[in-house]
């Protein structure tokens, strides 16, 4: 990349943020596989991925415990500018007009729109049940009273759920929003994209860059 | 098939039906236990090991007669003992031989994610196919009855197999070979039954006048079934459960949630699809890039310049 083309982009994600971030994608696809596996009889045969039945079972709590760990670890980075706020409100109101793509009428966005905040909240929600009720159903090391084994194994699976979707719903947005897949590829958006779908974002961090290099 | 009679009817994540043609028209297998004669001698423990070549670790003491403390992966079987003193102030010494019920509509089976790990014969017997088996454990959230194990050494599920090798050759199970008393019993299930209701009407004519038959509904009625003096509290007996059946939430987990979760994925999947195909993209166009232009100008940031 040129000098010029590095100075016509604005960085929206670090390299630790992005390799964060795929760290949590691949382990989840891995965790997601092994435990539709074990979900569904028709899934089933996803478990030859992972060696068969046995190192299914051996494996997913392993693939899923990490996957809990860098996803805490990412959302601690994200924490802050996830905090949601009226104008977020009024933007997933209006969810009809961003599914359309008449962004000019939305609320102007911060670093993360209504809709992010959400998929994030949702995610740390469903991360979090995961967690927990994994470990009760974990047969190799835990032995719980069977009825907190099967609330566990349903509300594991009912929080998998939610995920798989959410995360459905949170790839095919970074499809939809072209640049958004190189931002978390490469790190960068250019000042278009930034002005477009995360304007308070882009009068942030441009006004800020102003002041950083003015004589303060 | 490896066993001509022992044909499977059921077998545990197969979501089509099992061949059924041969079905077992001359009546489905059963064995009886009858506590009232039953004497706690743990001769049935015994057979159990010796046919299945179980030998578990020998245990401690735990204040009754009652040994090993509770059923495990290498223990199928086991007598519980229970010390009951009945409201005329006498003491009954309640003995149940615990272990696999073999339920017509068996939770373990319902639960199991591993296609072929559990199934259930034409003749009833619900068997564990343990080089099927994953180790998961579902199968012990799935019973009603608290009787697989996960063995600490492998990691698959155990439990009685009702002696399945030896009944297909038209043998009894071993425990029921053992039992000096007839307390076990063994044939069709309409003749255990035939010959529970004898047992509980010579039990009634004795005094026993709530004694019946344990073939619990709500599992489908057992291939395992019990002549209780008591069949009014059959939690009397060690815990036994009243009314078992399978829980809600297993139903819920490894029932509707299943197919249903499936098509909502599917469904989330396809409505993104759907969204590119109508709407499409929402992409940065060059008006969009002039205006950030501008205003980047006008903050004064020389470096954003093109």
């Amino acid at each position: 990349m040129s000098n010029a083309a590095q100075r016509d982009t604005l960085l929206r994600y670090d390299a630790d943020v992005r390799t964060n971030h795929w760290l949590v994608a691949l382990s989840f696809i891995l965790a997601a596989l092994s435990g539709l596996a074990l979900f569904h009889p028709a899934l089933f045969w996803l478990s030859n991925l992972f060696g068969g039945g046995p190192w299914t079972r051996i494996l997913h709590p392993f693939v899923g415990i990490f996957m809990v760990l860098v996803f805490l670890s990412l959302a601690a980075r994200v924490w802050d500018e996830n905090r949601f706020a009226s104008a977020d409100w009024q933007w997933l109101r209006q969810w009809r007009d961003v599914i359309a793509n008449r962004e000019e009428r939305l609320p102007e966005v911060g670093r993360y729109n209504g809709g992010q905040k959400l998929v994030f909240f949702v995610l740390v929600l469903c991360v979090l049940t995961l967690f927990v009720t994994g470990f009760l159903m974990w047969r190799a090391y835990f032995s719980l009273p069977v009825r907190v084994v099967r609330i566990a194994s349903v509300l594991h699976a009912i929080a998998a759920l939610v995920l798989i979707c959410t995360i459905l719903v949170h790839i095919y947005a970074g499809f939809w929003v072209r640049g958004s897949m190189h931002a978390m590829l490469r790190g960068t958006v250019t000042p278009g994209w930034a002005w477009r779908h995360h304007r308070a974002w882009f009068r942030q961090i441009t006004h800020a860059s102003h002041t950083r290099a003015g004589p303060d | 098939m490896p066993l001509q009679s022992l044909d499977i009817v059921r077998r545990s994540a197969t979501t089509t039906p099992e061949p059924r043609v041969r079905g077992a028209y001359s009546g489905t297998v059963a064995k009886l236990i009858d506590t009232s004669k039953c004497i706690g001698c743990k001769a049935c423990q015994v057979a159990c090991m010796e046919w299945n070549d179980l030998r578990d670790e020998v245990g401690t003491n735990t204040g009754s007669y009652q040994n090993p403390a509770d059923l495990s992966d290498r223990s199928w079987t086991l007598m519980r003992f229970t010390e009951y003193e009945n409201p005329k102030g006498d003491l009954e010494w309640l003995i149940r031989k615990d272990g696999c019920m073999h339920c017509a509509d068996p939770g373990c089976l319902k639960a199991c994610p591993s296609p072929g790990a559990i199934v259930q014969y034409s003749n009833g017997i619900v068997d564990f196919q343990e080089e099927n088996c994953i180790g998961c454990g579902y199968c012990v959230a799935g019973c009603p009855f608290d009787i697989p194990r996960i063995s600490k050494r492998d990691k698959k599920a155990y439990k009685c197999t009702l002696c399945s090798d030896r009944v297909a050759v038209g043998m009894e199970p071993a425990c029921i070979k053992a039992c000096p008393t007839g307390a076990l019993v063994f044939g069709t299930k309409e003749d255990m039954k035939a010959h529970a209701a004898e047992r509980i009407e010579d039990l009634k004519s004795r005094g026993f006048d709530k004694a019946g038959l344990y073939d619990p509904p709500g599992v489908g009625g057992t291939h395992v079934m019990y002549v209780l003096h008591h069949a009014d509290q059959p939690g009397l007996y060690a815990g036994l459960a009243a009314a078992p059946h399978i829980s809600p939430l297993v139903r819920l987990w490894k029932g509707r949630a299943k197919p249903l979760s499936l098509a909502i994925m599917a469904l989330t999947a396809l409505a993104g699809f759907f969204h590119f195909v109508r709407v499409g993209r929402n992409e940065v166009d060059e008006q969009d890039e002039e205006a950030a232009r501008r205003s980047l100008e006008a903050s004064g940031k020389p470096e954003m310049r093109p």
